[in-house]
């Protein structure tokens, strides 16, 4: 849910878009036609080639990180239930570095947290944070074209280049690692609750099954339900295009229409489903896998026969930070296996780096009770570590060219959510 | 300084600090929308001042359902507030003795919670298979597919509760200064206490229920959280739209076109139902 707080002043600041120079000024106190005053009020934009050569890549590189020292802490910027409230991994990170970290909870949805910082990126501000998570989506490609992003130094991220599994090096978003490194993964597929639900869904098929009838929930995000949509008709949201597009809509109208979806949730579907408001859903694994292990519930995930989408969230420095060293050094932590053992044990989702498996195996096997059940658990889930079978069906986001087929996009989704 | 020019610069000093306020936070913003509203281009290039008309006439003919809906929503939730808000009003000011401000406090008391927290809080009461449908289902009361929640009903009445002090205060205030002679006079004429109410109590009231309708029908109307909270599909409201087009899709001229829109209509609104009330001055009486 969106609070008006999040509309705050920086976003009007940002509407107003370039500050007023001298000269604006005095034209605008002169207000000799109201014209002039509205057209100053214009919202820029600034494109940015992205680097194409490695050797321009190296030399943007060298450009930023030349001069910058290490200060001795980080503002870092996450999502709620990202990280163990205890924050042990951060701990050890300031005990071996003497940096300390300032976390905070701030990101509640790509799209708000977009709106909040763009303005102050814009006017190439400090949006008071060193380090941000930020998932692949329209927004991430825009951080990286309009320039606002910190081109990561490799030289400096060794345990990246060691750890790392190759399906999380050099996404479709960001070829190379140029701007972005992931932190963890995760897939949206279909949640029920058992007590409703005697058949286990296989396919998407089970969303348009009128037996549940206003029991069904659906995600607001256009991307989330474009991919349904599409994955039920059998088009690969990779491949799509308008006409696909419109094919999946029409889908999802008719699934709308008939009075199956209850409501078009952000991410407060967790607790209608646990309540039994609603019996079947589109989920993100690690939200029912944290639910289980939180509250004892006995929710259930699935990915369909048909295939799921898997996203990345990822690492990401703003080009204003004001520590930019101590925050790739951080980054580059959080690759050691022992590190990204410790985060998938509490998060649920899925790690870049593989041999984390192994740890939290080996950590099992010393356990025993309770911890060793949940240990197991996670070591065995198709939902934290997926097989090379369930890779085969994961599918990502639909990547836009630019802003104008975002537009084109959301125009033909947003009717279907926002009826 | 003469005692005459100081005189004559005390009302401008007065308004100084309340004028630079609306100045900044309500006059630059609104230029700033209504520039917003008539550019084009896009995030990536920047939007430029263009005289795009069009933003205005696509946002009226893809979102005219949802304007529409948030106007009926808005009306209903207000006349609701008016049925359940009078009586509480009127007995607060006639029958509320020496603890009327007591009684005050208490109305006021729930509004000291966040209203996003209160709206949430109906979810929990009326879920499913929750404290209040639960019972009912299992006795056999209400159908099994009986819901409140992710209905229209549902954002209607998370309106009417939001924003009932609104109504009643006002109100309250309206009846509260009735001079007590006037009703002595009533009933020295013979009038019954139901021709009283009618003829003497209701019409004096009325200022304050004119105020009460501004301030709870423009607010409702324009509200998002209640529709997102609890509203399901096909509730949506016009604030949700406008929010989605900021926010998400960042077509700031449309989201900007749709907000001056429903601004117009809330203002015509307004000032034909001070017509028909025969108040002429509309901000005279809200402000009474």
């Amino acid at each position: 849910m969106n609070d008006s707080s999040r509309q705050d002043l920086a976003f009007l600041r940002g509407m107003t878009g370039r500050r007023l120079g001298r000269r604006d000024a005095l034209r605008l106190t002169g207000l000799s036609a109201a014209g002039l005053a509205l057209a100053a009020c214009g919202v820029q934009g600034k494109s940015v080639a992205r680097p194409t050569s490695s050797a321009q890549v190296e030399s943007e590189v060298d450009k930023y990180w030349s001069g910058k020292v290490k200060n001795g802490h980080i503002d870092f910027a996450n999502w709620p239930l990202y990280m163990d409230p205890k924050l042990p991994e951060l701990k050890e990170f300031t005990k071996r570095t003497g940096i300390t970290v300032n976390h905070k909870e701030v990101i509640q949805e790509t799209t708000s947290w977009y709106a909040k910082i763009q303005p102050q990126l814009a006017a190439g501000q400090s949006i008071d944070y060193d380090v941000m998570i930020v998932t692949n989506s329209f927004q991430l490609t825009q951080l990286i074209k309009l320039g606002y992003l910190a081109p990561l130094d490799h030289a400096q991220l060794p345990n990246f280049a060691e750890n790392v599994g190759e399906r999380y090096k050099n996404e479709a978003f960001d070829p190379g690692n140029v701007f972005t490194v992931p932190y963890a993964s995760g897939m949206t597929g279909i949640a029920y609750n058992p007590k409703y639900v005697d058949t286990p869904p296989t396919s998407y098929a089970a969303l348009w099954d009128p037996k549940y009838k206003g029991k069904v929930g659906m995600m607001a995000d256009s991307q989330e339900i474009a991919n349904f949509g599409m994955f039920a008709l059998g088009i690969d949201p990779d491949k799509s295009t308008l006409a696909d597009w419109e094919k999946a809509a029409a889908k999802l109208e008719e699934q709308r229409d008939s009075g199956i979806v209850r409501k078009y949730y952000d991410q407060s579907y967790i607790d209608p489903l646990a309540k039994g408001d609603i019996w079947i859903t589109q989920a993100w694994s690690g939200d029912i896998f944290q639910k289980n292990l939180s509250d004892g519930t006995d929710l259930k995930f699935v990915i369909p026969d048909e295939g799921a989408t898997i996203w990345t969230d990822n690492f990401m420095i703003p080009k204003t930070a004001a520590n930019p060293v101590d925050a790739i050094m951080m980054i580059d932590f959080f690759y050691e296996p022992a590190i990204a053992a410790s985060l998938t044990e509490y998060i649920n989702y899925v790690t870049p780096v593989p041999a984390a498996k192994e740890i939290i195996v080996e950590k099992a096997a010393k356990a025993s009770g309770e911890d060793k059940k949940t240990l197991d658990m996670i070591a065995s889930s198709p939902l934290v570590f997926p097989s090379e079978d369930d890779y085969a069906k994961l599918r990502t986001y639909v990547t836009f060219a630019d802003s104008e087929e975002h537009k084109k996009f959301e125009s033909v989704f947003q009717p279907i959510t926002t009826s | 300084m003469s005692r005459r020019l100081r005189a004559a610069l005390t009302p401008y000093a007065l308004i100084f600090p309340g004028g630079i306020w609306l100045a900044i936070f309500f006059v630059v913003p609104m230029v700033v929308m209504l520039s917003l509203s008539l550019q084009s281009g896009s995030v990536e290039e920047g939007y430029a001042f263009a005289w795009n008309w069009h933003s205005y006439a696509d946002g009226l003919s893809n979102y005219h359902d949802q304007i529409i809906r948030s106007v009926i929503y808005g009306l209903a939730s207000t006349v609701i507030q008016i049925i359940i808000g009078f009586p509480v009003a009127y007995w607060i000011a006639f029958k509320g003795g020496k603890h009327k401000s007591l009684y005050l406090f208490l109305l006021l008391l729930p509004f000291l919670v966040s209203f996003v927290l209160r709206t949430i809080s109906w979810q929990f009461m009326l879920s499913d298979n929750g404290i209040l449908l639960g019972p009912l289902k299992s006795l056999g009361l209400l159908p099994e597919g009986f819901r409140v929640l992710a209905t229209p009903y549902a954002v209607i009445g998370g309106l009417a509760y939001n924003f009932l002090p609104f109504m009643v205060l006002p109100m309250y205030v309206a009846l509260e200064r009735i001079d007590p002679r006037v009703l002595e006079a009533a009933q020295d004429l013979y009038a019954s206490r139901f021709q009283t109410f009618l003829r003497v109590v209701l019409p004096l009231s009325l200022p304050g229920v004119f105020a009460g309708v501004l301030m709870t029908f423009v607010p409702a109307t324009s509200d998002y959280v209640n529709a997102s909270v609890l509203g399901g599909t096909n509730t949506t409201m016009i604030g949700n739209v406008i929010q989605n087009q900021y926010l998400v899709t960042q077509d700031y001229p449309t989201a900007s076109a749709l907000s001056f829109t429903l601004m117009a209509l809330l203002l015509v609104g307004i000032f034909a139902y001070a017509k028909a009330l025969g108040t002429e001055d509309v901000l005279e009486v809200a402000a009474r």
